[in-house]
């Protein structure tokens, strides 16, 4: 599997995706500069976490319009990967890739602190690898996660097993508590229809490492790589 | 203002208005050989300001150890002081205070801080990696604390985290002390290459001056004067003079800056913090020995009809002054258009030692660039020994009744916001990104990796300014110790510090005498732990209409740790594990976290501070880490023990661990809210595998630190000899909801 990182002025995990990607799964990554026009020859696109542009109109919505944007879609449109984490979520929603929106989180202030996750679709390429009941410890980092959409898309995403991750306790319970944003349904990560673009708001990239406290993370990139290679 | 007053003759009352006195305009005009005009007056008003100049404090600041085999650049000659860490690489690290701003508009001064010290870092070329801060506010039970608290927070996340610089660590202190007043120092440090260590000198004939980053406008205009007078009841209306912060465009800044040192085009380059283009181009120039001459036409900015006063004196933020090698101009110009940034060339470097400025072609000021900076005025003020301090000093143990309920004393300690968990605030800061925080919030010492190396950085920011305010001596000595304490629990060893000294006006004796007596105990400390003082910054005038704030002498201690798989965490690891009290308990009730809390008290000498039983500490710890010998170690500081043994039971959220301490024997003698509360200095808790046993006390026993086994590690309960016992939850509970619940109000 060959990835890459887009950088987008604002973007600041592009160091850490690259870093997961090279030495701790020791698979090729280049980054990609958010000006060029074309993607170079890769199986996984991954879109940072940041502040792109800032995130002064509103997150993501102006990194959408960057130039590279435009084959990330068509690399996207062909059944490629792409994976967009926090900020690269935020983006991959502005960008249509993606159903919803981002709130601000309910607490109306930034939360970077470790929660947990459970796999409610376990057969995408990002997700195979993830054992049933399986709970997953992983940080988030943003001010606005509290991802919306309205019912029929909610109903929709749950039908087609589109709802990737969801927050739960630390016992793999979804409920309220857990919550750490206000997310609908406590949705912390969806995919696209054909299951090959995803979307989510914790960071995998910073708990891929014993030394980070957890390498819950790993799995996702152990899945994509199995499933890529 | 309009361009009426550049023709303004100079008067007494904008003389004054400047903030400077009658003998500093004289000497103005001798140096100049004639009367300055009005923006000439601006610049030097600026450069001569406390803020820029350190006029009243440089005197005392040559008290500070500042020689050392690993410095590659020493206090006081760049922005920041850089550490060899050795493998080619340095650290360039230092602490800086935002506190006037941040009292005027806490979200935007808070933030503007952190961008100001981030910008001192990537100046010199180095990636900034981590931050951490030092705040301090009055009562959290009064609603404008929380107001300070909520912006100030606020301010920092916005910036650091949007910058993309983990801030992962710090401390916070309430005291009424500081109502009116808080203080926000904010710690960045960066990582380079010795190679690509920049300079902020100019040099070389016909090389060009830049100006990039951000637009001129007029915020922040002053802000170096501002930051040089005491805090009133006017000083609201001083909120132009606090500057708006940019993350964004500091983050561009950030990546071409240190692109831009990978090229070989720049021979310099200089953020423009206080004082912007004004300290600048001088201080490029009196570096460099070399004279600059800039045309302000050429600046870019975002108002309109600014005159050349304000543009030199603006203090607009994420702007540097780079300094290009001729026929190198093209590589900056694509770099900076790259990363849709300014990069105007608005000047040269020139013969002589003149830092001229031009408005388009006319000159509008023309000052011997060393005459702003090395020659500026000097004073050595009055001191007098405060006479508050004889009565403070003075405690009577016998009118303090020991505890009967020692369990309800301790619950109060962890519920006191100083002592609490400061989940509420560090969960605001992304701490994470990087990936190279090991060490989350909460531990003694904050630990970063560094990748592709096996080292740690450890930092520990530390002042408890109740002992300064009691004994300015030793409360300097102690700040110095317990960061020492702290990066060695974890570890590291010491290598060095900067720090931020925050007092009241210097033109009061009482206040001087504070602040000599504190750097004379840090330096003390320093020499003892060999570690020099690389830079940092002092902060006068911290006063407001209720009176000056504890002198505070925030200290920023960095350490390294080779292997940082020999890292130790502060907190229990697991039940059956041995529990060892390291130094000795002595009756130190004096300024204690207890007295305060508990019987409303600022009263008694501060616990005593032996350097020789603390260096022993601090080299028994990092000796401990290296040969594996333990499995936590946790400094003992505010609360004292009791507390100190409750933290080491918070290594897991919802998680905690219990303690039974059964050996009171160290206590033996001493009053129980002594044993319990007292602070007595050098001395640590450490938990031990029972395998470690033979190693662990041995190794003691060679550094001639006393230790006693008191007790083990269990699972759900703390028990203290008769004195405490209480469910582990409960003391969680307490402990993490004491800053929320009173937010939350």
């Amino acid at each position: 599997m060959k990835a890459c990182v887009v950088v987008f002025p604002g973007s600041n995990c592009d160091h850490d995706c690259w870093h997961v990607m090279h030495d701790v799964m020791r698979l090729p990554v280049e980054y990609v500069w958010h000006k060029q026009n074309a993607l170079p020859k890769v199986d996984l696109v991954i879109l940072p976490g940041g502040f792109s542009y800032g995130d002064y109109l509103r997150t993501g919505a102006i990194a959408r319009f960057s130039p590279i944007m435009q084959d990330v879609v068509r690399h996207a449109n062909s059944g490629r990967a792409v994976i967009g984490i926090c900020n690269g979520f935020q983006i991959l929603l502005e960008s249509g890739l993606l159903p919803g929106a981002m709130l601000r989180n309910d607490s109306l202030r930034f939360i970077c602190k470790h929660i947990y996750l459970k796999a409610v679709n376990r057969s995408s390429i990002f997700t195979k690898n993830i054992a049933a009941n399986q709970v997953l410890n992983i940080p988030i980092a943003h001010g606005e996660g509290n991802y919306f959409c309205d019912a029929d898309t909610l109903k929709c995403l749950e039908q087609e097993d589109r709802i990737a991750f969801q927050y739960v306790s630390e016992s793999g319970q979804v409920n309220m508590d857990a919550n750490p944003n206000g997310s609908a349904a406590n949705i912390a990560g969806i995919l696209n229809e054909k299951k090959n673009v995803l979307g989510m708001m914790p960071h995998p990239e910073r708990a891929s490492e014993a030394i980070l406290n957890s390498k819950d993370g790993r799995v996702i990139w152990e899945s994509l790589a199995a499933a890529l290679n | 203002m309009t361009n009426m007053l550049q023709e303004t003759p100079i008067t007494k009352e904008i003389i004054q208005a400047h903030g400077m006195t009658q003998e500093e305009y004289e000497r103005v005009c001798q140096i100049l050989g004639r009367t300055p005009n009005l923006t000439e007056l601006g610049i030097y008003s600026v450069m001569w300001s406390e803020h820029c100049s350190y006029k009243n404090s440089k005197p005392v600041l040559k008290l500070f150890p500042t020689e050392g085999k690993n410095l590659l650049v020493k206090a006081g000659e760049e922005n920041a002081g850089c550490v060899d860490i050795g493998d080619g690489l340095a650290i360039v690290f230092k602490i800086e205070s935002h506190n006037h701003p941040s009292a005027v508009e806490p979200f935007q001064g808070a933030a503007t801080g952190v961008g100001g010290i981030i910008r001192d870092i990537f100046t010199m070329g180095a990636r900034p990696i981590l931050s951490m801060n030092s705040l301090r506010f009055g009562s959290l039970d009064q609603s404008q604390t929380k107001h300070y608290l909520r912006g100030v927070v606020g301010g920092i996340a916005h910036y650091g985290n949007c910058i993309g610089i983990p801030t992962i660590g710090g401390e916070i202190y309430f005291d009424d002390y500081y109502e009116g007043n808080p203080l926000v120092n904010a710690f960045c440090l960066g990582l380079i290459r010795h190679d690509e260590l920049t300079k902020g000198k100019a040099s070389g004939v016909g090389n060009s001056v830049y100006y990039v980053g951000a637009t001129t406008g007029r915020d922040g205009l002053g802000g170096a004067s501002f930051a040089s007078k005491e805090l009133s009841e006017a000083s609201h209306e001083d909120r132009p003079a606090v500057q708006v912060g940019d993350p964004f465009m500091e983050k561009l800044l950030l990546e071409a800056c240190l692109e831009l040192v990978k090229t070989d085009a720049i021979v310099g380059m200089q953020d423009m913090g206080a004082a912007g283009l004004t300290c600048s181009t001088c201080e490029t120039a009196a570096r460099g020995s070399v004279g600059v001459e800039i045309d302000l036409v050429k600046v870019p900015r975002r108002e309109t009809g600014m005159v050349p006063y304000e543009i030199m004196l603006s203090e607009s933020q994420e702007r540097m002054l780079v300094i290009v090698k001729k026929g190198k101009e093209e590589i900056v110009e694509h770099l900076f258009e790259k990363w849709d940034l300014h990069a105007k060339k608005i000047g040269e470097v020139k013969d002589g030692q003149q830092m001229r400025v031009l408005d388009n072609g006319k000159v509008v000021a023309d000052i011997p660039a060393k005459s702003l900076t090395d020659e500026a005025p000097l004073y050595q003020r009055d001191s007098s020994r405060p006479v508050y301090l004889d009565e403070a000093q003075k405690l009577d143990l016998q009118s303090i009744p020991e505890p009967k309920d020692h369990n309800e004393v301790l619950l109060k300690l962890l519920d006191s916001p100083s002592i609490a968990s400061k989940r509420w605030i560090y969960e605001q800061y992304d701490h994470m990104v990087r990936t190279d925080t090991i060490f989350l919030p909460g531990h003694d010492a904050a630990l970063a990796r560094i990748k592709d190396t096996k080292k740690g950085i450890a930092i520990s920011t530390d002042c408890n300014a109740l002992y300064g305010y009691l004994d300015p001596y030793e409360g300097g000595k102690i700040a110095v110790a317990e960061a020492a304490r702290n990066v060695a629990a974890s570890g590291a060893r010491p290598l060095a510090i900067t720090n931020c000294l925050n007092f009241g006006n210097p033109m009061k004796p009482e206040i001087f005498w504070q602040f000599r007596e504190s750097v004379k105990g840090m330096s003390e400390a320093c020499r003892a732990f060999n570690t020099p003082v690389t830079g940092g910054n002092v902060s006068f005038y911290n006063e407001s209409p209720k009176g000056a704030i504890y002198p505070t002498p925030t200290v920023g201690m960095v350490g390294v740790i080779d292997d940082v798989d020999k890292r130790v965490p502060s907190f229990f690891q697991k039940a059956g594990d041995l529990i060892y009290l390291l130094g000795e308990t002595k009756e130190e009730l004096g300024g204690t976290q207890y007295l305060l809390t508990v019987h409303g008290k600022r009263k008694g000498l501060t616990p005593r501070l032996d350097l020789n039983r603390e260096t022993a500490l601090v080299k028994l710890m990092i000796a401990m880490a290296e040969k594996r010998a333990v499995q936590s170690c946790h400094d003992i500081s505010d609360g004292g023990f009791a507390v100190a043994i409750a933290e080491c039971l918070f290594g897991k959220r919802h998680h905690p661990l219990g303690a039974e301490i059964k050996n009171l024997d160290w206590a033996k003698g001493l009053r129980s809210d002594s044993a319990l509360f007292g602070e007595s200095q050098s001395r640590a808790i450490v938990s031990i595998a029972l395998n470690q046993k033979e190693d662990f006390e041995s190794l003691a026993r060679s550094f001639k630190v006393p230790f006693t086994q008191i007790g083990r590690v269990t699972e759900k309960e703390l028990l203290i000899g008769d004195w405490i016992r209480l469910p582990s939850a409960k003391l969680e509970t307490v402990y993490e909801q004491a800053i929320p619940r009173r937010m939350s109000k």
